[in-house]
C-alpha cells in the first residue's frame, strides 16, 4: 500500500492521531481540534468517495480517500446525518485490513489434504458440479447456503433467488439469526411489520435514554457520543440497565444491575407500576392497542429438530392487569436483585407524560432464550404510555451488522423469508415467482433449517453441501465444540467465500476469494431503515470476485443462466432495480438508485421523494390510512399488540458444580469474530487477545489477580485465558464475561446452543461455568 | 518501533504547561483540544528500550494528571 517505510509510519501516526481524536470526541462531545481537522488527512491528490462504514449496524457515512488506485485514508462524512462526521476507532482504521499479508487472493481447492491454488473459473466449475451432483443424488434439501448481515443487498438478493427461486429449497439462512432474529419476531408479533419505527434523530429529541443490556459506549460508540452530547447540552438522562458495569455505565447518569434473565421480570414490573400509578395513556391504548397472550414453558431448543409454534390468544386489559400482579416491584426485587426504588425510578420516567423516552437494545435482549418476549415487553412499556413513533419517543432495536436490516431482514435471507413476506404465504410466493420469472410451485412453502439447526443438520449428515459467504460460523456459532467436528466430516462438501482465512475456511473443501467492501459496488441497510450505496473504489488483488457475482456464475453453470441475466459491470444496479419491485408502495418503498448515489442514503418507506422518519404516525408516514393520529398498519386491525409474557428461568443456571454465569460479547476494538480487525495492527495491538472478566470479590476469593491464567469449564468444554480484574468491565458477582473476537481462544466452544423458541436466536449471554485458577 | 497515541489529561490550570513540556520531548507530538482540558499525544520511538525511557520521562511530568493509551476510549485503571 505504501512505497516507503517513512510514508507508512507517517500514515500510521496520522491514524493513531485520528483514533485519539475519536476517543476524545466520544468522551467529550463537541471537543474541537480545529487546526488538525482543517489540515485534513494525508497530502496529495486524494479522491474522496462516500460509502457506509464496513462494520456495525449504525451505518456511519465514511469518505474513503484513494490515490493512484489505492485506498489511503478514511474520514467521517460530515454530510451523513447518521454520524455527522464522527467515526469510531474501527471505522477510521478499516481500510488497513487490506494490507494484511494473508489476504485470500485466489481460489484454493483442497486436494489430498492440501490447499492448491486454482483458477477461479475452475473453482466455480467445481462448486457448481458438486452442488448439482449433491442435488441429483440426495435431493435439493441436501444443499444449503449460509450468508450474512454483512452481505450487500445484491448479494443477499441473488442468494435468495438462487436457492429459493432457482433450485427450489428454503435451505438459506444467515448469521443475522444469531443477532437480530428476536428483534424481527418482536416487531412482527407486536406490530406486524419489521424494523424500528423511529430513527437516529430521536437522539436529538429524547429526554431519557434507557439502555437495556446494551453497552453502547463500546458497541455503538458514535450513537453513544451523540447521546452524550445531548446529556451535556440539554441534560438528557442515560440509564444503563445491565448485568455488567461497563464504560456505558461509567458515563450514564444511573447504572442499574440485574441478575441474568431477570430483565423479563423487571420489564413486567415497570408495566405494573405504570398501570398502578395511572400513567397509562388510556386514549392511545384504547384506540391503537390490543392484548394477547401466548404459550409458555416453550422449552429452549436444546434438542435437535426442536419445533415450536406460538398460539396467540386475545385477552383484555383486565386480564393483563391481573397477570401483572405477579410482578410487583417487591416481588421482582427478589428475582432480579434490582431494588424496589430503582424499578420505580425507571417506571417513573416512562410514566411521566412530560418526558420523552427512547429505549435502545441490541444483543442483551435479542440473544436471549426469551428474546422475542423481551422485545415484546419493551414495546409494552412504550405502548402503554403511548411513547412511540414520535420524535424522541420510541423503542429502538439496534443492529450489530452493517446490513442486518438491509439484507438479512429486508431482502430476507432467512429460511422462512422472501424479499417481500414469508414462504408460508401463497401471495408472497406468487409475487416472488412473478418477479423472479420462475414457476410458483418451485418455491417451497415450508421453512427448513434456521442457523443452529442448519449446522446440526450438517453434523447429522443431512446437509451434504454448504456454502458460507461473508461469515465465520466456526467462531460465531454457539457450541462450536459440536459444529466444528460436524463441518469437518467427509459427509459434507464445504465451500467458504471470504476475504481472509478463518477457522471456518480451515475446514473448507473450496475457498473462494471474495472482494472486500470498497473493491466492489454495493448497498447496505442500517438500523434506522437507511439504505446506502457505494461505488467500487479500488481493484481487488488477484482473482478476488464479488460474492454476488460468484453466486451468479455458479447459478449459470447449474443451468439457471436465464434467471440471472445481469452483466458483470452493472450487476449491482440491475439487481437493485429488480429487487425494488418487491417493495413498491407507501409501506416499504425503496429510494431509486440515483437518489442513493447522490446522498448518504435514504430511509424507507421512501415516498414521493421523501424518507419516512417515523412510521405509524400519520404526521410523518403517508401509509397511515385510518384517519387517526397513529396507524399500526402491519396488523390487519391496525392495532399494535401488548403481549402478556411471563418471567421464566434460563435453561442452564449456575449450580454447585458450575457456580458462575458465563456471559459473552464484544469489545470496541474488534468487530465480531475479529477476522478483519485483528489484521489491523493498531486495533490488534490495543486488544491482542481475549480475557475473562471477574468481579473483584470473586477474584479475591479465588486468589486470582489481574493477568493470572484462569480455566473456564462448562458442560461443553474448557478453556484457559488471562483474568481481567477491575479493568474495562466488571461483571456482577458470580458472573464472568468473555469477548468472542479471538479465534485463538474460542469461547463459543463452551457456550450453550439454546435459543428463543420463536425467533430461533441463540442465547450467548447465559450458561453455567466453573472458574479455576490455573 | 512503537507509535502510540494517548489522551493526556493535565492537572487543573496546567494545560499550557503540559503542552510545553511535551513539545520539548523529541519523540512526542502534541495536539491540544481547543475547548477542553485535554491533549492528544502521539509518541514515536525506535525501540522498546527507548519507549520505556520515554514512559519514565512522561510519568515524571508534574503537570500530567493522567495518561491513557487510546484504543477508542480512556480506560480508568483501578488497580
Amino acid at each position: 500500500m505504501y512505497t516507503s517505510l517513512t510514508n507508512r509510519r507517517k500514515f500510521i501516526k496520522k491514524m493513531a492521531m485520528l483514533s485519539a481524536m475519536t476517543a476524545a470526541a466520544t468522551m467529550f462531545p463537541g471537543i474541537l481540534f480545529a487546526d488538525e481537522q482543517e489540515k485534513g488527512l494525508p497530502d496529495g491528490d486524494i479522491n474522496w468517495t462516500k460509502a457506509p462504514c464496513r462494520f456495525c449496524g449504525v451505518g456511519c457515512g465514511v469518505l474513503v480517500g484513494t490515490e493512484n488506485g489505492k485506498a489511503v485514508a478514511v474520514k467521517g462524512d460530515p454530510k451523513s446525518t447518521v454520524n455527522k462526521g464522527l467515526l469510531c476507532v474501527k471505522g477510521y482504521h478499516q481500510i488497513m485490513c487490506l494490507q494484511a499479508k494473508d489476504r485470500l487472493t485466489h481460489a484454493l481447492v483442497k486436494k489430498n489434504g492440501t490447499y492448491v491454488q486454482t483458477p477461479i473459473q475452475e473453482a466455480l466449475d467445481l462448486v457448481a458440479s458438486k452442488m448439482k451432483e449433491t442435488i441429483e443424488k440426495h435431493g435439493k434439501d441436501a444443499v444449503a447456503m449460509y450468508t450474512s448481515g454483512q452481505s450487500t443487498i445484491p448479494e443477499g438478493y441473488v442468494a435468495s433467488k438462487f436457492m429459493k427461486g432457482a433450485i427450489g429449497t428454503n435451505n438459506l439462512d444467515c448469521n443475522a439469526r444469531l443477532c437480530m432474529a428476536s428483534a424481527v419476531t418482536g416487531f412482527l408479533t407486536s406490530f406486524g411489520a419489521d424494523e424500528p419505527m423511529g430513527c437516529y434523530e430521536d437522539i436529538d429529541h429524547a429526554d431519557v435514554f434507557v439502555l437495556w443490556g446494551n453497552n453502547m459506549a463500546e458497541m455503538h460508540p458514535v450513537l453513544f457520543s451523540r447521546m452524550l452530547e445531548q446529556k451535556n447540552r440539554r441534560g438528557a438522562k442515560i440509564i444503563d440497565f445491565a448485568t455488567r458495569t461497563t464504560r456505558t455505565s461509567m458515563a450514564a447518569d444511573k447504572s442499574i444491575l440485574f441478575k441474568p434473565q431477570s430483565d423479563l421480570a423487571v420489564a413486567n414490573a415497570i408495566c405494573y407500576e405504570i398501570i398502578k400509578n395511572g400513567w397509562v395513556n388510556t386514549s392511545f391504548v384504547e384506540k391503537h392497542c390490543s392484548f394477547n397472550k401466548g404459550l409458555t414453558n416453550m422449552g429452549y431448543g436444546l434438542e435437535d429438530n426442536y419445533k415450536f409454534k406460538d398460539k396467540p390468544e386475545k385477552i383484555d386489559f383486565k386480564a393483563y392487569k391481573k397477570f401483572l400482579e405477579d410482578y410487583t416491584p417487591e416481588k421482582v426485587e427478589k428475582i432480579s436483585g434490582v431494588s424496589v426504588k430503582d424499578i420505580k425510578y425507571m417506571a417513573a420516567y416512562f410514566g411521566d407524560p412530560n418526558k420523552k423516552v427512547v429505549s435502545y437494545w441490541c444483543m442483551g435482549i435479542n440473544q436471549h432464550t426469551r428474546g422475542t418476549w423481551m422485545n415484546n415487553l419493551v414495546y409494552n412499556i412504550h405502548l402503554l404510555t403511548g411513547k412511540i413513533s414520535q420524535p424522541g419517543n420510541g423503542p429502538f432495536s439496534l443492529t450489530g451488522q452493517p446490513s442486518a436490516c438491509g439484507t438479512a431482514r429486508e431482502v430476507g435471507t432467512f429460511t422462512h423469508k422472501l424479499p417481500k413476506g414469508v414462504v408460508t404465504n401463497e401471495k408472497h410466493r406468487r409475487l416472488a415467482a412473478k418477479i423472479w420469472k420462475v414457476p410458483y410451485e418451485r418455491i417451497p412453502s415450508k421453512p427448513t433449517y434456521h442457523a443452529t439447526e442448519m449446522f446440526r443438520a450438517v453434523d447429522r449428515g443431512e446437509i451434504k453441501f454448504i456454502w458460507t459467504q461473508v461469515t465465520n460460523p466456526l467462531v460465531s456459532l454457539p457450541k462450536t465444540s459440536r459444529y466444528r467436528p460436524g463441518m469437518e466430516k467427509d459427509s459434507c462438501f464445504v465451500v467458504v467465500s471470504d476475504v481472509f482465512p478463518t477457522p471456518t475456511s480451515d475446514v473448507a473443501d473450496v475457498i473462494l476469494p471474495a472482494s472486500w467492501h470498497i473493491e466492489k459496488s454495493g448497498l447496505y441497510g442500517n438500523s434506522e431503515r437507511r439504505t446506502q450505496h457505494w461505488d467500487k473504489m479500488v481493484e481487488g488483488p488477484g482473482e478476488t470476485t464479488p460474492d454476488a457475482w460468484m453466486t451468479i456464475e455458479v447459478a449459470k453453470r447449474m443451468g439457471f443462466g436465464d434467471l440471472f441475466p445481469y452483466s458483470e459491470e452493472n450487476h449491482v444496479e440491475e439487481i437493485y432495480n429488480e429487487y425494488r419491485q418487491f417493495h413498491e408502495g407507501d409501506k416499504h418503498g425503496m429510494a431509486p438508485l440515483e437518489v442513493l448515489k447522490s446522498q448518504p442514503g435514504a430511509i424507507w418507506p421512501y415516498v414521493n421523494g421523501k424518507s419516512t422518519q417515523w412510521r405509524f404516525n400519520a404526521k410523518y408516514d403517508p401509509a397511515c390510512s385510518n384517519n387517526e393520529d397513529f396507524h399500526f398498519y402491519g396488523k390487519p386491525d391496525g392495532r399494535a399488540v401488548i403481549w402478556q409474557r411471563p418471567y421464566e428461568p434460563a435453561p442452564e443456571e449456575p449450580d454447585n458444580e458450575y457456580p458462575f454465569w458465563l456471559n459473552t460479547g464484544r469489545v470496541i476494538e474488534h468487530w465480531h469474530t475479529g477476522s478483519m480487525t485483528r489484521r489491523i495492527p493498531v486495533l490488534h495491538k490495543a486488544m491482542p487477545n481475549a480475557y475473562v472478566e471477574l468481579h473483584p470479590k470473586d477474584a479475591e476469593r479465588l486468589q486470582i489477580k489481574n493477568g493470572d491464567k484462569v480455566k473456564l469449564i462448562t458442560r461443553r468444554g474448557e478453556i484457559i485465558m488471562p483474568a481481567s480484574v477491575n479493568q474495562r468491565g466488571i461483571p456482577t458477582p458470580l458472573q464472568v464475561f468473555v469477548p468472542f473476537f479471538d479465534e485463538n481462544m474460542l469461547i463459543n466452544d463452551l457456550t450453550l446452543d439454546s435459543f428463543c423458541p420463536i425467533s430461533k436466536e441463540p442465547d450467548y449471554k447465559k450458561c453455567a461455568v466453573r472458574v479455576e485458577k490455573v | 518501533m512503537p507509535i502510540k497515541s494517548y489522551l493526556a489529561h493535565p492537572h487543573n490550570g496546567k494545560k499550557n504547561e503540559l503542552v510545553q513540556a511535551l513539545s520539548r520531548i523529541d519523540q512526542c507530538e502534541v495536539m491540544p483540544a481547543q475547548n477542553k482540558d485535554l491533549l492528544i499525544l502521539i509518541t514515536e520511538t525506535e525501540s522498546n528500550t527507548e519507549e520505556e525511557i520515554l514512559k519514565e520521562k512522561l510519568e515524571a511530568l508534574k503537570s500530567l494528571k493522567l495518561l491513557a493509551m487510546v484504543s477508542g476510549f480512556n480506560t480508568p485503571q483501578k488497580n
